[in-house]
């Protein structure tokens, strides 16, 4: 491999240095307006007269849309959609949009907006909340009875309340018409979903709707299923007959785009007394909204990671009057890890077995699900290599038993897992005979480096250098490709390139194949390459040409492909999916209550690593997020209003750089090639799984204290 | 954001008498907390008078008090040889606080002025007597693991969010003043103990300045503290969060025995709180840990605790002995 596997800086990283890069709301557009949203201070009723008249009157005020003169549309998802009716479902919901000509003024006209409502009684109180089951995979032999009979049993309950994303860039549109033809510049995670979302809502074709994200600060989920601005925006510059910017406030991002829901789950494991699982009852219950139903397979992962042959997982809906959930980084995996983790720690403890040997001695050689082989799985070696790396021998068992001056020092470790998924992708390369490449596709970039690891994927199988080589997404003109959710962008759009170039290959070939004199004659595609800037045969490089000469000859300006992949068929034979291991270090002051997470070894498997750089950024912010969710994150709820009151960055706490210490990552490469051609697999959301559980481990191994409600905040610790 | 008139005031009298003549005019000057408040339609001010290009950024030796001057910003005080080197617990006091970023906006007058950050007093539709007299305090029943546990009234609970003058509290700082009433140049003097107030049945008043009242200059008396002073502040994440509880401690200690004593709180009330029963008992007692304990008790003793926060007791206690130990190392 001359360019995978090699660290490279971002390829789009002087442009976001140096403000080139546009954000949804950044972009210039001509004379544009600017709506500022108005929300309901209510959580459940009716609106019963909206008053726009003072605020319509303010200078630069365009129009204000309400449910009353907006577009209604017929939609089948029960999917929440803004200014439609009367009814209020959540406290901050969208009741007007002030469109004027800049956004102060539209804000101020905003605050004279008056409202009265019928207010009903709002049900926010997760405790006295109905619990409604939902569909979970059936159980596997018979979990209660032998849970009744092990020897050794654990049961805990666990709780994680509600957090938000809490991107840098708040979410933004900027939309505007020509004709019947929408051009809308959004925040987003899937530019095919917003056209689709907005094509219907127009009622116009699709192909009268581009979507362009060609930049985004942060997502995390926030922006995978199409939220409800897109909308209000590109009717707002419908009906003011210019382009219109739509941007939340920090406060509005709280309830304009979905959370991680509130979870609460109880874990009952029963064991013999040599550690062996026996049985597993993973029970989760996840709060959702009054209209519609939010899963986010909370039970799902664990399911794989131990060799236990009795387990169940029932899954549970708490109906509420809040916004619906969304997919939040590791969606249901790091929340159910941080359950099950803590309860095999405590599992240890009981059976005075170490935390890593108990994982091992219950080590999961095959999907004990459905009984398949893993593609790959280097866990084993994670925990080794990790363990090693961490000086984990060095630990004493007991709880309180290490110290640093007032502070206590405790080391936890965990297991991280997610699925390596794949989807069908579509891809563009255009290989130009001055031998640039153009290689197209839409899906997005919302931080993980995708531009980068594509372009170094295209660069390897085309053998180019990368320097020649502009990647393009974030735009629905380019072909369809999945959104940049589930950590498979790389795996899908990686795949497709792939196969482009061998189309790309194939086509060269075509040209000087059947040539006389030609050192490829009679050449067969297997035997060839794209190697150094050649077309030549894989083994014997000096019979090649130069690729540019190959197109120069043939008196083409440039090859082009369209190129769909799909993940293989073999996959299904195989359970795929990537792991690590995390070891965490912290120190809790031992009066205050105070905890600093002092070092964090992660060990992962994840396939091939395309760039070591970008990885271990990756793994570093799945690191930082793992310790806000242990220590920091939660929205709180005033459930006397239904209001979420915690909705700015001074208090909704995410760590600071001063939270953030010393960061190890280590990668145990795998050669999958059932995954896919390229041995691909994802990890911006692995990297998160394990870590809130082995904090929550290490400080019950400082202090002897088990906190099984995040965030771990002091007051938990006295 | 509500239209509002901008006027920049060149020196103190224009400014006093520029607000003195609205009384819906407000002085501005680092901006880091109205600025703030004016988005969220919590402050709504029709003027805004600049006070920043004031020449009040002096830090100064004067006679046997170190004056820190109202329009010098919070991280050139942090900084200042004179403050670092005599008055180190108000240095990490600033230190403590904010963001540098903020603190790099921020006055020292400014900081003085800064408003609770309690989420009913920011959030427009719900009740709070403090931005709306006779509204109602949604806090009392509601949301409140970071609000007072001492000094609250059933009109309000907030707290007064200020690290640095939890260290003003405990060094017996002055805040010198100019209004329209006195004479040009000539400063009225408010004690630090009677600046900030409690809620009582006014908390719309978080201080007792009189409108058109603008802050000149702070003086610190000077102290035998530097040796043994210290401010620990608890809180929810390593920097940029207010505390849950914070504690300023100073001794002069003779050998073990301790000559004076200063214990300031933050985080537990309506302004910063001065711990003058632990003060009491420890004076002439002798600095170790059982009497820190002791002194500690005694001070939340008078504690009441709301619904979210009893744990704030505890900390609290533990906060001051723990001050008190790295204070006297």
């Amino acid at each position: 491999m001359r360019y995978i596997g090699k660290e490279m800086s971002r390829v789009d990283g002087v442009a976001k240095v140096t403000g080139k890069a546009r954000y949804a709301s950044e972009y210039k557009v001509n004379n544009p307006a600017y709506g500022y949203i108005v929300q309901s201070e209510i959580a459940k009723g009716t609106i019963k007269s909206i008053d726009v008249s003072k605020a319509e009157k303010l200078p630069g005020v365009l129009k204000i849309l309400t449910h009353r003169n907006s577009l209604k549309v017929e939609e089948q998802s029960r999917q929440f959609r803004a200014l439609q009716n009367d009814k209020i479902v959540f406290c901050g919901q969208p009741i007007a949009l002030v469109i004027a000509d800049t956004f102060e003024q539209a804000r101020y006209a905003a605050n004279l907006v008056s409202v009265e409502y019928d207010r009903e009684q709002s049900a926010t109180d997760f405790d006295n909340l109905g619990r409604t089951q939902t569909r979970s995979s059936p159980a596997r032999g018979k979990p209660a009875e032998e849970f009744e009979a092990a020897p050794v049993k654990i049961e805990a309950e666990y709780s994680i309340p509600i957090e938000h994303h809490n991107p840098m860039e708040p979410h933004a549109a900027t939309a505007f018409w020509e004709g019947d033809k929408l051009t809308i510049f959004d925040k987003s995670q899937g530019v095919y979903g917003v056209r689709g979302h907005l094509a219907r809502s127009f009622g116009i074709a699709a192909e009268n709707v581009n979507v362009i994200s060609l930049f985004v600060g942060g997502a995390f989920g926030a922006s995978l299923n199409v939220n409800y601005y897109p909308f209000i925006t590109a009717l707002a510059a419908k009906e003011v007959g210019r382009p219109v910017k739509v941007n939340y406030t920090r406060r509005q991002m709280f309830t304009g785009h979905g959370y991680r829901p509130y979870t609460a789950q109880k874990v009952s494991i029963g064991a013999g007394s040599d550690g062996k699982l026996r049985s597993i009852i993973h029970e989760a219950a996840t709060n959702t909204s009054s209209y519609e139903d939010f899963t986010e397979g909370t039970t799902r992962f664990g399911r794989t990671l131990y060799q236990c042959p009795n387990y169940d997982s029932p899954y549970y809906l708490l109906k509420s009057d809040l916004p619906t959930p969304t997919w939040m980084r590791a969606p249901g995996a790091v929340s159910g890890a941080f359950a099950i983790e803590s309860a095999i720690d405590e599992l240890a403890y009981k059976l005075d077995i170490d935390p890593v040997e108990l994982r091992l001695i219950n080590y999961a050689e095959k999907d004990p699900d459905s009984g398949k082989p893993f593609s790959s799985k280097e866990l084993k070696t994670c925990f080794t290599r990790g363990a090693k790396k961490f000086g984990w021998e060095r630990r004493k068992m007991e709880p309180r038993s290490m110290r640093d001056g007032n502070w206590l020092v405790g080391w936890g470790t965990a297991t991280g897992t997610w699925g390596a998924f794949q989807a069908p992708a579509g891809v563009n390369i255009r290989l130009n005979n001055d031998g640039t490449v153009l290689v197209g596709s839409g899906t997005t970039d919302i931080g993980p480096g995708t531009y980068t690891v594509i372009t170094i994927i295209a660069a390897e199988v085309l053998g180019i250098a990368p320097e020649k080589i502009t990647f393009k997404l974030g735009d629905t003109d380019l072909p369809r490709a999945p959104s940049q959710g589930g950590s498979l962008t790389t795996a899908s759009v990686g795949s497709a390139v792939y196969g482009a170039a061998g189309e790309v290959r194939k086509k060269l070939l075509s040209f000087v194949d059947k040539k006389d004199g030609s050192p490829l004659f009679g050449a067969k595609f297997e035997e060839t390459e794209l190697a150094d800037g050649n077309l030549r045969l894989k083994n014997d490089p000096s019979k090649g040409i130069r690729i540019v000469d190959v197109l120069k000859e043939a008196q083409m300006a440039y090859v082009e492909v369209d190129y769909q992949s799909s993940p293989s068929p073999e996959r299904q034979n195989y359970t795929t999916m990537a792991h690590g291991a995390q070891f965490v270090e912290v120190k809790v002051e031992e009066r205050l209550g105070i905890v600093k997470v002092t070092k964090v070894v992660e060990a992962t498997a994840c396939g091939r690593i395309i760039n070591p750089l970008t990885s271990h950024s990756q793994e570093m912010g799945g690191v930082v997020w793992g310790i806000g969710m242990a220590l920091h994150e939660a929205t709180e709820i005033d459930h006397r209003y239904g209001k979420m009151m915690t909705t700015n960055l001074a208090d909704y706490h995410v760590p600071v750089n001063a939270d953030v210490h010393f960061i190890e990552t280590e990668f145990v490469e795998e050669k999958d090639e059932i995954v896919n051609e390229l041995g691909i697999k994802g990890m911006g959301e692995l990297c998160l799984v394990g870590i809130p559980a082995a904090i929550a481990n290490a400080v019950f191994h400082a202090t002897g204290k088990r906190v099984r409600d995040l965030p771990i905040t002091p007051d938990k610790l006295l | 954001m509500r239209p509002f008139k901008f006027n920049s005031a060149s020196n103190v009298r224009d400014a006093v008498n520029a607000v003195s003549k609205n009384d819906s005019a407000k002085f501005i000057a680092g901006g880091t907390n109205l600025v703030d408040l004016m988005k969220e339609d919590v402050e709504r001010p029709t003027e805004l008078v600049d006070v920043s290009r004031i020449d009040l950024r002096q830090i100064r030796s004067e006679g046997d008090s170190i004056i820190i001057g109202a329009m010098a910003k919070n991280t050139e005080t942090a900084n200042h040889p004179l403050v670092k080197m005599n008055l180190p617990l108000l240095s990490q006091a600033i230190f403590a606080g904010a963001s540098p970023q903020i603190r790099n906006m921020a006055t020292n007058g400014g900081n003085l002025m800064q408003r609770t950050r309690c989420v009913y007093f920011y959030d427009t539709s719900m009740p709070c007597n403090k931005r709306e007299k006779g509204s109602g305090c949604a806090a009392k029943e509601g949301l409140n693991r970071m609000h007072a546990i001492f000094g609250w009234s059933d009109e309000c609970v907030a707290v007064h969010p200020s690290d640095m003058c939890v260290a003003l509290a405990a060094l017996d700082a002055v805040v010198r003043v100019e209004g329209p009433d006195g004479k040009e140049g000539k400063a009225r003097e408010i004690g630090f103990a009677d600046f900030h107030r409690l809620p009582a049945d006014d908390p719309t008043r978080d201080n007792t300045l009189k409108h058109g009242e603008l802050i000149t200059a702070i003086s610190i008396p000077k102290n035998r503290f530097a040796r043994n002073s210290y401010y620990l502040k608890v809180r929810d994440r390593a920097s940029y969060a207010f505390a849950l509880v914070s504690v300023a401690a100073a001794a002069e200690l003779d050998g073990k025995k301790i000559n004076a004593v200063r214990i300031a709180l933050g985080g537990v009330a309506h302004k910063p709180w001065r711990a003058s029963k632990a003060e009491s008992f420890l004076k002439g007692n002798e600095a170790v840990a059982e009497n820190f304990e002791k002194a500690a008790a005694l001070e939340l003793e008078g504690a009441k605790p709301l619904g979210h926060n009893e744990y704030k007791v505890e900390l609290a206690k533990r906060a001051i002995v723990r001050a008190l130990q790295k204070a006297v190392r």
